[in-house]
């Protein structure tokens, strides 16, 4: 029974190092809350369900592309009817913003940052550094 | 019939050669490209090419407007150190661009006359056939030779292949050293080639290139090479015409009236 003290804390410290995270985003006041996504507000409807978009809009940039820069198609026909001209720069980001909409979810998913911007220029950038 | 091991032999010897013969033929008669080239396949419905006028863009020797409205249109960075330039269309002098044609007394003026350069859209683009991921491409609706800069791994095999020297390589990030940026239109990063796409942006809304857009003196005459019935085809019919380096067989699409 003399070791006591020493297993006690022993135990103490390794469960404040399990705990660690929990109190660690306690402490910092860190929320798991996803991000309140700011909505365009002239548009009801994007150019797929949300549904498919939250899952699957990398694969839909993708085939924009591909249609875009190899088959030289610019329009594309959206589930309701709806004609979109496929650009990144012209149609996604006429609606959404890049830093409130596209790289806060990404940061809250710990989705590394596609590299499109590496090449493509952010719209609102521009108006706001022209300003 | 009896045949004896001799006969057999001679007349096998004779078929064999019969038929390597006939093979060795075919490929001698066929124009070395033919099997590559979109154009002789006939598949191309439409090649799109340029008539450059020299007279007209001699009118002014100084203007640059036509690649001032390239770079702006595309985002080009204008760098200081000419090893690290990006060039869609450039001026060069006449007598650097057509070498094999020049005498030793070829009128100076046109030696010296700075031409306008860009890229030629063969119809056998020899960057298309070395490129290893695709990244530039024959388009078969209408003969641009395409780049996809979403591909191109920098390795600089089209620019090697290219005997036009059309193609810029980008040395360091070019976004910095655009001074006016297109906010339409990408920039490129580091280690990418680009070229003249003979603004294929632009086509498909229905415009024409910014070059022949902007050019004042109307020198530079863009349209379908293979309707007989399109501006460029009138222009080539009555007026003699030189390619560069046509003797290549890479089939260029700028034509340059002189």
């Amino acid at each position: 029974m003399r070791d006591r003290v020493w297993i006690v804390t022993g135990l103490l410290l390794f469960l404040g190092f399990v705990t660690y995270p929990v109190w660690h985003d306690l402490v910092a006041h860190a929320t798991s809350r996803p991000p309140d996504l700011v909505l365009p507000a002239n548009e009801k409807q994007c150019v797929a369900p949300v549904s498919y978009m939250r899952t699957s809009h990398m694969q839909l940039l993708l085939e924009w592309r591909q249609s875009v820069v190899r088959e030289n198609k610019q329009k594309y026909v959206a589930f309701n009817g709806k004609v979109y001209d496929m650009s990144l720069t012209g149609t996604c980001l006429k609606c959404h913003d890049r830093k409130e909409f596209c790289v806060r979810c990404h940061d809250y998913a710990g989705v590394r940052t596609p590299y499109c911007w590496d090449c493509h220029l952010d719209p609102a950038q521009f108006k706001r550094s022209a300003r | 019939m009896k045949i004896t091991r001799k006969e057999f032999l001679k007349i096998s010897g004779a078929c064999l050669v019969a038929f390597s013969g006939k093979k060795a033929l075919a490929v001698l008669e066929s124009p070395a490209q033919s099997q590559d080239s979109p154009a002789a396949a006939g598949k191309l419905h439409k090649q799109l090419g340029m008539i450059i006028d020299t007279r007209k863009c001699a009118k002014d020797q100084g203007c640059t407007k036509c690649i001032e409205a390239c770079n702006k249109a595309h985002n080009i960075p204008d760098f200081q150190n000419e090893a690290h330039r990006i060039e869609w269309i450039w001026k060069r002098p006449f007598g650097d661009l057509f070498s094999s044609y020049e005498t030793q007394y070829l009128e100076t003026s046109l030696k010296d006359e700075p031409t306008p350069v860009l890229c030629n859209h063969c119809d056998n683009p020899p960057c298309v056939r070395v490129c290893p991921t695709g990244a530039t491409w024959k388009r078969e609706e209408d003969g641009i030779v395409m780049m996809d800069w979403h591909r191109c791994i920098g390795c600089r095999y089209c620019m090697a292949a290219c005997p036009y020297g059309a193609r810029s390589f980008n040395w360091v990030d070019p976004r910095p050293h655009v001074a006016d940026l297109n906010p339409d239109y990408p920039t490129r990063t580091r280690g990418v080639v680009e070229k003249c796409t003979f603004c294929s942006e632009r086509l498909a809304k229905g415009q024409l290139p910014a070059c022949v857009e902007a050019c004042t003196e109307k020198a530079l005459v863009f349209g379908d090479v293979n309707d007989p019935k399109s501006e460029i085809r009138q222009v080539l019919a009555k007026n003699y015409t030189l390619r560069r380096r046509a003797e290549l067989g890479t089939g260029p699409n700028i034509y340059y009236l002189i």
